[in-house]
């Protein structure tokens, strides 16, 4: 087994913008692109990532020493469904009016690649901590990037911030739609790419 | 010196012999080509057609040349092909465009379409297009807002009125002849351009005038508009009307983008297909899916996105219809 030898705040750091769930990695795109209409849905879901991903991660390094390793997908994708559970319940309950919105979506997270990453790469091989820091700093990178691409789609697109009219006038009504989930996304992962080689001399995603 | 010069040996790589033919000659020569169609626009459609298309052409010239600027490039803006560009983009607008229409158009155009994607040559899209389909998307109801040609070169009380395509796709052939009198009446107003619909689009003369002068000088060639303008005709006439085979070709050649998209836009030598072959079956797909967009679709007129979307087929037909290589031995089937 491989310990991790980064400290808790490289860990932290990592999750957040090192490898950024939708601009460094680019998985789970679909849900970004789907739900970043509005900044509202865009924090509900990258909440709910945020617990679901902390919480998975946690759980299976709890259980990593009883997982045989032939059947480790299904047992990560039973916790994974677990949580998922949860959070949709949770949801449905005392969050009516966003849940109708994106319901679909917060299901959806079964599936995301990254949380399903995580349990595989580094939480069944890791301690408690450093996986619970691994996850919850995944989650929050996912969640700043859901809230960086939903504040310019809402704000171009409907003119709107967390559902106040911001500014009048007539919105660029592409940005609330599809192609303009594209469009959002590929411009500020250009973006982000330009200031890692510009200003802490990376590479870039495309430089691997 | 001077006479160690005249000894030296000249190794250069071909071509040996360079032709006149540049970027710019060619891009200076299709605005010259339009200027027919923006005349007609001003006569038809007065000041506010100077005033959008001229605002379409300082806008992308001056967004090329500080894109480029700023990134400390070669500005490219003397090839002309920003301005064709702009000018492509104006001619494709309604007259009665507020001023950040123009803008957000050019800058989507020039900046996100072609600048981002490496400049000019490696654009997968028209980027005049991809400026008005973003703009359509957009603000659907600025762009479809026409009004009415009135060819008195005034600006105030102009009326705003639909587009024949637009009558015929909601009211249907009978209304369109009662507002245009007769089949004859309707033809010449298709023909000369006094029907309302974006500034340059209306006049079929005068496109025609400009795209006779490009096809002396070689600059684009008959493929694809001849099979693009053939498809729409053939479609037309076999799903145009209330039976099969007796729909009306000649209001759909004549109407709408067609003729500005075929000559102009669909022969675009970055986004289209260069092998002869390829481009036969280019514009047969953009007739195709232009009539299915106009007959069945939810918009009126599907020139715009018939030839953006054959556009992403553009790589995948050059590479299906590739020639042999001279001297080429074909692969014997097994």
């Amino acid at each position: 087994m491989s310990v991790s030898q980064k400290s808790n705040w490289e860990l932290l750091k990592n999750g957040m913008f090192g490898e950024n769930t939708i601009f460094r990695m680019a998985i789970s795109l679909c849900p970004s692109i789907a739900v970043t209409n509005g900044m509202k849905n865009g924090v509900a879901l990258g909440v709910s990532v945020v617990f679901v991903q902390t919480m998975v991660n946690v759980t299976v390094s709890l259980i990593r020493s009883f997982i045989h390793p032939k059947i480790r997908i299904p047992i990560f994708m039973l916790v994974i469904a677990g949580y998922v559970t949860i959070i949709d319940m949770l949801m449905a309950t005392y969050a009516r009016a966003v849940y109708k919105e994106i319901g679909l979506y917060i299901q959806i997270i079964v599936a995301f690649a990254s949380i399903f990453a995580r349990a595989e790469v580094f939480a069944s091989k890791n301690r408690l901590l450093p996986s619970a820091i691994d996850g919850f700093g995944m989650g929050v990178g996912f969640l700043l990037a859901m809230i960086v691409i939903s504040f310019f789609r809402e704000l171009l697109g409907k003119g709107e911030l967390w559902g106040y009219s911001f500014v009048s006038g007539n919105p660029l009504l592409i940005m609330i739609l599809p192609a303009g989930g594209f469009l959002a996304v590929g411009l500020l992962m250009g973006f982000f790419n330009w200031i890692d080689m510009r200003f802490f001399g990376g590479k870039g995603a495309s430089g691997v | 010196m001077a006479e160690a010069k005249t000894h030296e040996l000249v190794v250069s790589v071909s071509p040996h012999i360079r032709g006149k033919e540049t970027v710019g000659r060619i891009m200076w020569t299709v605005n010259l080509s339009l200027l027919p169609a923006f005349i007609m626009s001003v006569y038809y459609f007065g000041p506010r057609a100077v005033y959008v298309t001229g605002l379409c052409i300082v806008a992308s010239v001056l967004f090329e040349h500080a894109f480029q600027v700023s990134l400390k490039k070669k500005t490219t803006i003397g090839d002309g092909s920003a301005f064709l560009t702009g000018l492509l983009l104006g001619l494709n607008l309604p007259a009665s465009s507020p001023f950040f229409i123009p803008i957000i158009g050019s800058f989507i155009a020039i900046v996100i379409t072609k600048l981002l994607f490496g400049g000019l040559g490696y654009n997968i899209f028209n980027p005049a297009l991809i400026g008005r389909a973003f703009l359509l998307i957009s603000f659907p109801k600025l762009l479809t807002t026409w009004t009415e040609p009135t060819a008195k070169f005034i600006d105030m009380d102009a009326k705003t009125t639909a587009t024949p395509l637009g009558i015929l796709k909601e009211e249907g052939l009978v209304r369109l002849m009662e507002v245009f009198g007769s089949k004859t009446e309707l033809y010449k107003s298709l023909f000369m351009g006094s029907t309302a619909g974006s500034l340059g689009e209306t006049s079929a003369i005068a496109l025609l005038i400009g795209a006779a002068l490009l096809l002396a000088r070689g600059y684009i060639t008959w493929h694809i508009p001849v099979s693009y303008v053939a498809t729409v005709g053939a479609l037309a006439w076999v799903f145009g009307g209330e039976g099969l085979f007796t729909g009306d070709p000649l209001i759909h050649i004549l109407s709408g983008s067609l003729i500005l998209g075929a000559f102009f836009m669909a022969t675009d030598y970055v986004s289209g297909p260069t092998v002869r072959k390829g481009q036969l079956i280019y514009g047969i797909g953009c007739g195709a899916i232009t009539m299915l967009i106009r007959l069945k679709g939810g918009f009126p007129e599907g020139v715009m996105f018939a030839i953006l979307l054959m556009n992403c087929f553009a790589p995948l037909i050059d590479r299906a219809v590739k020639p042999d290589l001279f001297g080429a031995v074909k692969e014997q089937k097994k």
